[in-house]
């Protein structure tokens, strides 16, 4: 095996880690972009996904598409609520409130998890049997092919939501100038709910492929995806969905390159490392917009 | 003033005083049961560790969320120190601690100078992604024993020793104390307040913000030194986010900016978990309903409502009473 | 030499020139007003004096050095403060220690001295609360020290914001609508107050204000300011009376 094989391999590895990183981190941008917050708790809800599938499939034996529909119904709502309860009330508090609140939350789901379904990993069988598919002397598993179209579909999907539709446009506004929007007649309420559930259902998405990608569940296993996708929200520049989609990518490839020429154990190390000098450097990403704050 | 003050230093050595004699008898007695006297000094590290993350948090007013990794930093400098140096154990003692501390401070410095620029959220994952960074290097590196971590530890800190611990306690509680009612807490509290104005009133920020974080890094690192010798084993997984979120809830129970509130939690969050060892898969649950919950009453308007309610009641019985 | 000067001064943010050639000198112990319609760019200038901005063009010059490029805690100790349009008070602190975070660098002790409340932090410390005190008497705010700064009423806040920047013992206050939200009476105070403070302090003040009465009546200079830059300079009664100055604010 050459070494453009390899690396051919690792940047496959990548895409694919990258586009589940994207897929969450699209809910984190879009979160942020509207209601100028970090959904900590947003991870987990790729936890809850997860689970919901198994429950839906391991348990009560559902037929897949419907468990899928279903899982992504249930996180939907599950997102919805979190924004109603916690968060709503705190529209007016001070930031450090608010991101408290949401670690809480995160907090909150993973204990819930580990009460109901124990600490014991569960293993769980890949609902995807695509074949895999073979361009010369590299294999591209089904699991792979089926993430990065699921996810090419999402972003294209969600990009002529938000540019073609009325709540999309909505969804512009309220994030450029909530109080502009609500005089303009728009329901803010409403649309930051939407946001919430669209984030949410992408989520659930994400923790569907995510599973079926490495299929044992955890309460946990929202945790870190989580956090590195939203180091790739912020590499993309935080509120750009073109930006999520960008900076899911690059830092999938990045965790996939340092995994195979530098060390497994370090590659959190350097995708937070990547976090650290984005912020230094250009703290609005690579697409993202600065932000002035008025004196 | 001068009197309202000599007072309050009054009060407060008698305070230490009696705590101090008080856990004297209680361990020398044997009134509590070994379970209860191994909790001390955990409760004690838990003091220090909240009282050092409510500077940062409560006083300079950013959340930061790698508060465990200082910790580890000074564990681990401590227990190579004192596993290594082949000196008395006294000294080994002192010196792993002042070294915790001191290592720990200049990561502090390290990872305060980044964070100069942000504020809010990024300042809180940027400090989550320094503590993740710390954990990652800490299992890559030999000489740190890679993930199996160090063991072997020698047992200086066990409850039998706990006037060591006590002085330090009482140091950190004194000293950030101290500090907080200084001018130069005065100047990391407007930075909290309205750090636009603390500009304009001619407060460098960066300075204060290193400062905090300095300060709060080694109080963290002796905490952790502290830990290290009463544990006798060190694993980088013991000091990961979740541990950081477990000194954040005792800072938040006990109130951001109160330093007192921070020494009663951590009393009360050491010891409930093990009074309640049965429902420790619900204690994760609990933690976190507490945040929420906090969090909702103090700022959602919730507080001052009540508040009003208590009010108008009282005024209600006064004038029934005339 | 005037206390402060200042030549072509301009900034731009992205393609809006926000000021542009802007000129003034104001001469050491003046009452300066500069007044202009919403939006001119009156708060920006602030902005650019206590260099919270960067400008792209132009010198400030205060007592004769130029102060562009500095940080704004450093030009508060150089001798320029402020107050802000929307108030900015240390909302958790008092009403005592809001002055005494003004006083930071004129009455010190270490660090060590800090944490450990060693001999000159006693003295020190009443060193400051004196001072402070002092300063408080004036905006008749004495009686209120231990108050939280949110807890004062709105127009107490407003001279707590005043006091606050004159504890900083600055050459030059800069007043960002100090009348705004307040009744005659309160203006006629803070008219009253705003002399004193000239007079006892010996600082040279100016003025963002919309209240004309006020302005008419302490102002001894104007200039005013229109689409980011000078529409006229002089007394008040031209000035006011000027008809560009009446177009720009009424319209057309």
């Amino acid at each position: 095996m050459n070494l453009v094989t390899s690396i051919l391999e690792q940047l496959i590895n990548g895409l694919r880690t990258g586009s589940i990183y994207a897929l969450i981190a699209l809910g984190y941008t879009m979160v942020y972009g509207i209601a100028k917050m970090i959904n900590f708790a947003h991870g987990d809800i790729i936890m809850v996904g997860a689970y919901s599938l198994y429950v839906f499939v391991g348990m009560l034996e559902l037929p897949v598409p419907l468990a899928i529909i279903l899982t992504i119904v249930v996180c939907a709502i599950l997102g919805m609520t979190i924004e109603k309860i916690a968060y709503k009330p705190l529209r007016k508090a001070p930031p450090l409130a608010v991101l408290i609140t949401a670690i809480g939350m995160s907090y909150f789901l993973q204990s819930a998890a580990l009460l109901i379904f124990k600490a014991t990993p569960i293993p769980f069988g890949s609902v995807i049997n695509v074949p895999s598919l073979r361009l010369g002397s590299i294999t591209i598993s089904g699991t792979t092919i089926v993430i990065l179209a699921v996810t090419t579909v999402a972003m294209i999907v969600l990009t002529l939501f938000i540019n073609k539709t009325k709540a999309g446009s909505a969804m512009r506004a309220v994030s450029e100038d909530k109080d502009a929007a609500e005089l303009m007649g728009i329901n803010v309420n409403g649309t930051i709910s939407l946001t919430f559930a669209i984030g949410s259902g992408l989520a659930a998405v994400a923790g569907i492929l995510y599973i079926c990608q490495y299929p044992s569940l955890i309460p946990t296993l929202g945790a870190l995806p989580g956090i590195k996708a939203f180091v790739a929200a912020v590499l993309g520049g935080i509120g750009s969905i073109p930006g999520a989609m960008l900076g899911g990518i690059i830092l999938g490839i990045i965790e996939s390159l340092s995994k195979a020429y530098i060390s497994t154990k370090l590659a959190d190390a350097i995708v937070f490392s990547v976090l650290v000098i984005v912020l230094l450097v250009k703290p609005s990403g690579l697409l993202g917009k600065k932000r002035t704050e008025k004196v | 003033m001068k009197k309202k003050k000599l007072k309050k230093s009054i009060t407060n050595i008698i305070l230490i005083i009696i705590s101090y004699a008080a856990i004297t008898i209680l361990i020398n007695s044997g009134i509590l049961g070994r379970q209860m006297s191994s909790l001390i000094i955990p409760t004690g590290v838990n003091i220090i560790l909240a009282v050092s993350l409510n500077l940062l948090t409560g006083f300079l007013g950013e959340l930061t969320l790698g508060h465990a990794g200082f910790m580890s930093i000074g564990a681990y400098t401590g227990a190579l120190i004192t596993l290594n140096s082949g000196l008395p154990p006294a000294i080994a003692l002192t010196l792993g601690i002042i070294a915790g501390g001191l290592v720990a401070a200049v990561f502090g410095l390290i990872i305060g100078v980044p964070v100069l620029r942000l504020r809010g959220d990024y300042l809180a994952i940027v400090t989550l992604g320094f503590g993740e960074i710390i954990k990652s290097v800490l299992t890559a590196v030999n000489f740190t024993g890679g993930a199996m971590g160090l063991s072997g530890i020698p047992k200086y800190t066990t409850y039998k020793n706990y006037t060591l611990v006590f002085i330090f306690i009482v140091l950190t509680i004194l000293i950030i104390s101290n500090m907080v009612h200084s001018r130069h807490g005065r100047a990391i509290c407007s930075i909290r307040d309205n750090y636009i104005a603390s500009e304009a009133v001619g407060i460098k920020i960066s300075k204060y913000k290193i400062m905090a974080f300095v300060i709060s890094a080694f109080f963290a690192g002796v905490a952790g030194v502290l830990y290290a010798h009463n544990v006798g084993i060190l694993k980088p997984n013991n000091f990961d986010y979740n541990k950081s979120i477990e000194i954040l809830v005792i800072v938040v129970l006990g109130g951001m900016g109160n330093i007192k509130g921070s020494v009663i939690a951590a009393i009360v969050l050491t010891l409930l978990p093990e009074l309640l060892r049965e429902a420790d898969s619900y204690r994760m649950l609990f933690y976190a309903i507490v945040l929420i919950v906090m969090m909702l009453f103090n700022n959602s308007g919730l507080k001052e409502r009540i508040m009003e309610q208590f009010k108008s009641k009282k005024q209600v019985t006064t004038e029934g009473g005339e | 030499m005037a206390l402060l000067e200042v030549k072509n001064l301009g900034i731009s943010f992205g393609g809006l020139r926000a000021v542009d050639d802007f000129n003034i000198a104001i001469e050491k112990g003046q009452l300066y007003g500069l007044i202009g319609p919403n939006g001119a760019g009156k708060t920006t200038v602030f902005n650019l004096l206590t260099g919270v901005y960067r400008p792209t063009d132009g010198i400030i010059k205060l007592d004769g050095k130029n102060i562009i490029g500095k940080t704004p805690d450093e030009i508060c100790q150089i001798g320029i403060s402020r107050t802000f349009q929307n108030i900015r008070l240390f909302k958790k602190m008092s009403v005592l220690d809001n002055v005494k975070v003004a006083l930071h660098h004129q009455i010190k002790y270490s660090l060590v001295g800090s944490m450990l409340h060693l001999p000159p932090y006693a003295k020190k410390e009443e060193e400051m609360d004196e001072k402070a005190l002092e300063i408080l008497q004036v905006f008749d705010l004495d009686a209120q020290t231990e108050t939280l700064a949110s807890n004062l009423p709105y127009g107490k806040q407003r001279k707590l914001e005043i006091a606050r920047a004159l504890a900083t013992n600055p050459k030059l206050l800069l007043l960002d609508e100090p009348a705004a939200g307040m009744n005659p009476n309160e203006t006629a105070e803070l008219m009253e107050t705003i002399r004193l403070i000239r007079n006892r302090f010996g600082v040279t003040i100016l003025l963002i204000e919309h209240d004309m009465k006020l302005v008419a009546g302490i102002c001894e200079y104007l200039t005013v300011l229109n689409f980011g830059t000078e529409l006229a300079t002089g007394e008040p009664e031209v000035v006011l009376n000027d008809s560009k100055v009446i177009t720009a604010y009424l319209g057309e």
